[in-house]
Formats: structure tokens, C-alpha cells, sequence
């Protein structure tokens, strides 16, 4: 064992135990980040923050919820709600974090898709990225089922219907899923067992991987420029801060983030106490009721755009079912957006509006995806229908023509 | 298709939006979050508001008036026969324009209704147990104690004349059907003596005084107990609401094979129907949820503002508390993002 001398302070005590110093600097003050960044660059330190409420609060919850179909609603509603001291308050916070944690989710998500941020280098980065996105989707759905209402029931009943579709298994693996052959007791004990033990585990590890795969390739910049950090982070040291292309990660970095994360606690705070419907659905407070379907179901709303891709195909063709080509669609939905960094060909990383392709493709899906979102709440009847079989089929379009139009927009800026 | 419209014209905005700042040299970032507010933003509108409007088609808005003027609209838009109605809610609104005498009318309250209804607050008890006289009726009847004072006179006047008419449920108990109310219409009493009874019922209901509270009550509880008592009046016969520990007064059985359904426990209904559709609902179900088999009462406006506030007081009981602490909360947060500012601007300042 080394040798170890007295300490004069606790920090030298702590710092020969553990290289304090050493690694603060390695993972905070010089930790590079561009200079040359917005506000969206603070979308990864909000969905922390995010997170931390969602996982606090949860752990509240969890003392008095009870996972028991006969129990669940009135400890939530009843307990949770009126008995204990600020229940209220706890489940407001994780009903709308819930939400909102979606909302900064796809604001995080289709920055990158702006700013190439997912391209040459940082594949990885997108990878883990859309883990985590599938992870908060697991962890939102298996979530909603838990205060065991009207649309916690039916949305559990209808999305693991889908595993229904999937060839030679489907059936069986739908029993498998629920534990019973209907959405019962089992389907909601096993479903809390993912939501506050498998599923946040994952998440705090894909979390931790997440900042990992940022390490390397570096965070991307505004005008996805290239550039030599370790000559810009001598300028930074050597005091000529104003003419470096990086900042420290602590403060610099972080100083924004915070006052961006408090600015949007007071719009979060406001939704939280003053309109969380949108978060805890009306229907939601009518007990679960196996005999009694609701007049609409609809998922979440950060769910919709693809459960309208999901029925967006309501009529046979080419002798398969709406049903099945709905369900193919929904699935190609799922996946698609973890391989765009193999479907945009184009080597240029750049904000979409700077790149003469890119651009009129990115707006384009921005556009289809708010029409399916909408859509996707609204009673798929008459008109209503053949917009959502078109936004789909523009959305399949939008993606299967990507690797062709990113070629066409290679060879421009080759030329130039 | 709407949406689809609104959709474009946020397209235009954002392209007007962005030149505009543009050419203002408004700060990018300002820009973006603007941009990014108009997208929040209609995206919300389109799946909150415009969904529901959607999905909930409009109705009329809640009426008090009790003149049947609804009724024939809601027939006449069927395309059904609504003379019948028309000429039934004319002779009502003719009956209306007696003046009733209360002590007449305690006699002949005696005489006609106390052989089913019970008034406590003048002295006629029950003559059956709440499960004999579900029993017996179908459903328990109504204690009339409060009568006059949360039912509308001109509902009350027509309910005794005409039950089934009064209560909306023609659906339920049409002429020479299956199924008969067990309340008969009175064809023998005079519009003289039906507006005499309800003065009575009206005189007795002012002379009840107000429920019991504890010593030191809270305005809260006050308010609550007085609620408390309409509602189980005009909802306790058939709905329960678990929550507050009020089981319904017909039993569970007897209601559903009365109504053909339980009714629901109405423990949660501020929450899932909310305060405007209680409301237009309470005021004439049939009209916001047709075929249902909840008849109209005839609150009047006061007694359903009650009953609903109660609704709320039960079932989102933490209101005042919340709508307490939210400005301290967000007044804490404002003053943590001014000073978040002020030291992300410092800490900046070395930077540019």
C-alpha cells in the first residue's frame, strides 16, 4: 500500500483516497464542450433534471401505492391523492414530468437530426440515444397503466394486442406478456415490477452510457464545425477565453444549463399545479372496467404519431390486411430512426436549413409528424382516416427516400 | 381538415416569424425559441382542445328556465312529433301563473304524497326501511324535506303533473310500454292545488335549518356540510360517492334492476368529467349523453352549483391547498431563475 501522509484539509484527505482534483478536472473544469452552441445544448442537463424529479418522486409513490387491481385506483386517487401530506403534489410532479420529460425528449432528439449531430463520429451517441428513448417509452407505457383507470386498462389492452400481429408467436406471446390471457392482476403486477425496478435500472445505466459515447467525438456545434480541441483548450488555460472555440464543462457549461433548467421549472411548476390534464387524462379517473370499452382510446400524446401510423392503414391491399400492413408500418416506425446515421448519406454536417437537400426533407417530417400526432387523437372516421393513410405513407416515403436524396446532396456538395 | 388549415397557417407564421426576426437582428436564440413556442404550441392545441372539441361534440349550454323550450328543440331536431311536449310545458308554464297557498297545500300533501314520500323536518317518517321500499317501488323515493328549496318550482309543477314528461325519460316509460314509473301522473289534482303543494313544499323546506357542525368548524366545513345535504338528496337514492362514505340509498341490486345499470360512484366524476360537463349534464342528461338512464332532477341553478362544489370537494379535496402554494412555489422558482441569470451572465462574461 502507498504511503499516505497526514492531510491538512478534508479535501487532501479525500483527494488521496480518491484523486479528487484529478478527476474533477477530467469530468468537469476541462471537459470541453463548443463555445459555439444555443439553448438546445441544454436539453441533456433538463432531461436530467427531469429525470431526478420523475425518480424522486417515484419513490414517494411507491411507499403508498399498492399493485393490486382491486387497490390500485384508491390508493392512488384516494391515499395518494387526499390522505397523504402533499400526495397530490408528488403525483402532479410525476403525472406531468412524465409528459413534459417526452416534449424535451424529441425537442433533444430532432435537434440532433438538425445539426447532423448524429453523423461522423457520433454514432454512438444517436445509438444510446434512442436506446434511452425506447427505455422512456417502456418506462411511460408500463407507467400509465399503474393508477389502473379507464385508459390505463385499455391502453394496455390494446398496445399488447399488437404482439398479437407478430407471425407463428403472436397469440402465445401476447398470454406471455399480460400473464393471463386478458389484461388482468398479473399484467399489472408484472408491469410494476418493470416500471420502478427492470426499466429504471436500464435507464440510469443507458444514461451513464449516454454521456460516455459523448466523450470522444465531442458535443457537436452550431455550424458543425471541425475542430482541434486540444489546441483550443490550451488558449481556454492560458487565460484567452474570449478567442477559445471551447468552454469547461464546469462552470462555463453548466452555468447556462442551470438558468436554462430554472426557467423552464417555472413553465413546469405552472403546469404542474394549474393544467396537468394533459397529463392525467380525465377518462384516466374512472376505475378500470374490463366490460365497459371507452367511446375513444388514445395513448399518450408523445405516442401518437405512431399508433396513427399503427391504423393508418385501415383497408386490404395486395391481399394483406390493413390490420397487418398497419402493424408493419408501425414497426418499421419503431426502428427506422435508430439507423439514420446509415440512411443520411450525405457527409455534410451541417444545420438542416444550410444543407440544400437535407433541409426540405427535415421540415417535411416535422410537418408529417405534427399531422400524425394530431391525427392520431381524433376519431380515425371519413376524412379523418385517409389523412392518417397518407401521413403514413409519407412517413414510410420520407424515410425509404432518405439514403437517395442524401446521395443527391452528397454529389452537390461535391461539385461545389 | 381543420387542423390541417391551422397547420399551414402555422407554416406562414413560422416563415413570416423567422424573416421578421431576421431582419430585426433579433437574437437566434430568441428566434429559435419562438419558433419552437409556436410549434409547442400547436401541436397542444391540436391534441388538448381541438381533440376534445372534436370528440365532445358542443351542446347547448345548461338552461334553469324549465320551460321545455329544450325539449321541443331536442324532439323538432329528431324530426319527431314534439306537439304533445309543447302543449304539455304550455299548461305548465299556465299552472305556474297561480298563487299557491301553503297551508291548503299541507293538506293536501298529506292526503296525496305522504303514503310513499316521507318529509322528516314536518314530522312524516318513513314507512319502510330504505331496502322494503326499493322493494316495493323499484327505487326508494325521495324525502321530501328539502324539496322546495332545491328543485326548481317550475320542474316541480310539472313533475307532479307529469313525471315522466318532467324527469326527460320518456325513452325509458313511453305510453302503454313495458315499463311503468312508479310515481303516477296526478290527472286528478287542479293546477290550483299543485302550485298549493309546492308552496307547501317550498314554505317547509325554508323552515329546515341548516345541517349541524361541529363548534369551530372551518368556512370549509361549513360550506361542505350544507353540500352535503343536497347532494345526498338529489344524487344519495341512486349514486354512492365512496369517498366521502356515502353509500347510495337504494341498494345496489334493486338500482340495477331498476335502471338496468349500477350508477356509477361519483367519487372521481370532478376529475373525469370535469365542472363544465357535470353542469350541462346534471341539467338535463339526455341532451349531453342520449339514452342514458339518468332522468333529470330540476336543480335548480344554486342547488346544482352546490351539489357539484361538493363533487369537488370530495373528489379533488386538495384544491384549495394546491391553488395556495402554487404562486409561492413559482415566485420561489422566478426568483432562482433571476438569480441563475445574473450568474450565468458573470460567469459569460470572461467568454465573448
Amino acid at each position: 500500500m502507498a504511503e499516505f501522509e497526514k492531510a491538512n484539509s478534508i479535501g487532501e484527505w479525500f483527494d488521496q483516497r480518491l484523486n479528487v482534483k484529478a478527476f474533477t478536472k477530467v469530468m468537469m473544469t476541462e471537459y470541453w464542450i463548443p463555445k459555439n452552441i444555443n439553448f438546445l445544448w441544454a436539453m441533456g442537463a433538463l432531461l436530467v433534471m427531469l429525470f431526478k424529479l420523475l425518480l424522486i418522486t417515484g419513490i414517494f409513490l411507491l411507499m403508498y401505492y399498492k399493485p393490486d387491481v382491486n387497490l390500485a385506483f384508491d390508493s392512488v386517487n384516494y391515499t395518494i391523492m387526499q390522505e397523504v401530506g402533499y400526495g397530490w403534489l408528488f403525483r402532479n410532479i410525476h403525472g406531468v414530468g412524465a409528459s413534459v420529460v417526452f416534449l424535451i425528449i424529441y425537442i433533444h432528439m430532432f435537434t440532433a437530426i438538425y445539426y447532423g449531430s448524429y453523423k461522423k463520429g457520433r454514432e454512438m451517441i444517436w445509438l444510446s440515444g434512442m436506446l434511452l428513448f425506447v427505455l422512456f417509452s417502456a418506462e411511460g407505457f408500463s407507467g400509465y397503466m399503474l393508477p389502473w383507470g379507464q385508459m390505463s386498462y385499455w391502453a394496455a389492452y390494446v398496445i399488447t394486442e399488437i404482439f398479437g400481429g407478430i407471425p407463428f408467436i403472436g397469440d402465445e406471446l401476447v398470454v406471455w406478456i399480460r400473464g393471463n390471457f386478458y389484461v388482468a392482476d398479473a399484467t399489472l403486477t408484472r408491469f410494476f415490477m418493470l416500471h420502478v425496478l427492470l426499466i429504471p435500472i436500464a435507464i440510469i445505466g443507458a444514461i451513464a452510457f449516454h454521456f460516455y459515447t459523448l466523450r470522444f467525438p465531442h458535443v457537436n456545434n452550431e455550424e458543425g464545425e471541425f475542430f482541434d480541441y486540444h489546441a483550443e483548450s490550451k488558449k481556454y488555460l492560458a487565460g484567452d477565453k474570449a478567442h477559445s472555440k471551447v468552454i469547461a464543462f464546469w462552470p462555463d457549461f453548466l452555468s447556462k444549463d442551470i438558468m436554462v433548467i430554472a426557467l423552464f421549472m417555472v413553465f413546469f411548476f405552472y403546469l404542474v399545479f394549474y393544467n396537468n390534464g394533459f397529463a392525467m387524462d380525465p377518462v384516466n379517473f374512472d376505475k378500470a372496467d374490463s366490460m365497459k370499452t371507452p367511446a375513444h382510446i388514445y395513448p399518450e400524446w408523445y405516442f401518437l404519431w405512431s399508433y396513427e401510423v399503427l391504423r393508418g392503414f385501415f383497408f386490404e391491399i395486395g391481399g394483406i390486411s390493413g390490420k397487418d400492413l398497419g402493424l408493419m408500418a408501425f414497426g418499421f416506425a419503431q426502428g427506422i430512426f435508430l439507423v439514420l446515421p446509415w440512411l443520411d448519406r450525405s457527409p455534410m454536417v451541417k444545420p438542416a436549413n444550410q444543407r440544400p437537400v437535407f433541409k426540405y426533407w427535415f421540415w417535411l417530417l416535422m410537418a408529417d409528424l405534427f399531422v400524425l400526432t394530431i391525427f392520431g387523437k381524433l376519431p380515425p372516421t371519413g376524412i379523418n382516416a385517409w389523412v392518417g393513410f397518407f401521413s403514413s405513407i409519407t412517413f414510410l416515403g420520407l424515410f425509404i427516400s432518405l439514403p437517395f436524396l442524401s446521395k443527391i446532396e452528397a454529389k452537390m456538395a461535391g461539385g461545389k | 381538415m381543420f387542423a390541417l388549415y391551422v397547420g399551414v397557417a402555422v407554416a406562414i407564421l413560422l416563415i413570416v416569424l423567422n424573416i421578421v426576426l431576421s431582419k430585426i437582428s433579433f437574437p437566434k436564440e430568441g428566434r429559435i425559441l419562438a419558433i419552437i413556442i409556436v410549434l409547442v404550441g400547436y401541436i397542444y392545441w391540436g391534441f388538448e382542445p381541438f381533440a376534445h372539441h372534436e370528440m365532445h361534440p358542443h351542446v347547448e349550454e345548461a338552461s334553469f328556465a324549465f320551460d321545455g323550450k329544450q325539449d321541443v328543440a331536442a324532439l323538432e331536431h329528431e324530426g319527431k312529433d314534439a306537439t304533445e311536449t309543447k302543449a304539455f310545458w304550455a299548461s305548465v308554464l299556465k299552472t305556474a301563473e297561480h298563487k299557491g297557498d301553503a297551508v291548503a297545500g299541507k293538506t293536501l300533501f298529506t292526503a296525496n304524497c305522504t303514503a310513499c314520500h316521507s318529509m322528516k323536518s314536518e314530522g312524516f317518517a318513513e314507512l319502510m326501511s330504505d331496502a322494503d321500499a326499493a322493494a316495493s317501488y323499484g327505487v326508494t323515493p325521495p324525502d321530501l324535506s328539502l324539496a322546495g328549496k332545491i328543485y326548481d318550482r317550475n320542474f316541480l309543477i310539472a313533475f307532479i303533473a307529469n313525471p315522466v314528461k318532467a324527469m326527460h325519460i320518456e325513452h325509458k316509460y313511453s305510453a302503454g310500454g313495458e315499463k311503468v314509473f312508479p310515481m303516477p301522473a296526478s290527472d286528478s289534482l287542479q293546477p290550483q292545488e299543485i302550485v298549493s303543494i309546492v308552496a307547501y313544499m317550498v314554505e317547509a323546506a325554508s323552515k329546515v335549518p341548516a345541517p349541524k357542525v361541529k363548534e369551530g368548524a372551518s368556512e370549509f366545513e361549513i360550506s361542505k356540510a350544507a353540500n352535503k345535504e343536497v347532494f345526498e338528496t338529489a344524487c344519495g337514492r341512486c349514486h354512492a360517492m365512496g369517498y366521502a362514505g356515502i353509500q347510495a340509498r337504494t341498494p345496489a341490486d334493486a338500482m340495477s334492476k331498476y335502471i338496468g345499470a349500477t350508477p356509477p360512484d361519483l367519487s372521481q366524476y370532478i376529475r373525469s368529467r370535469g365542472d363544465h360537463y357535470l353542469h350541462n349534464f346534471i341539467n338535463d342528461p339526455q341532451r349531453k349523453l342520449h339514452g342514458t338512464g339518468m332522468p333529470r332532477v330540476g336543480l335548480n341553478e344554486k342547488a346544482q352549483e352546490q351539489v357539484v362544489e361538493y363533487m369537488t370537494q370530495v373528489g379533488d379535496s386538495k384544491k384549495d391547498e394546491r391553488e395556495a402554494l402554487g404562486p409561492k412555489v413559482l415566485i420561489y422558482l422566478a426568483i432562482l431563475a433571476l438569480f441563475s441569470f445574473l450568474w450565468k451572465r458573470k460567469i459569460w462574461k470572461d467568454l465573448h
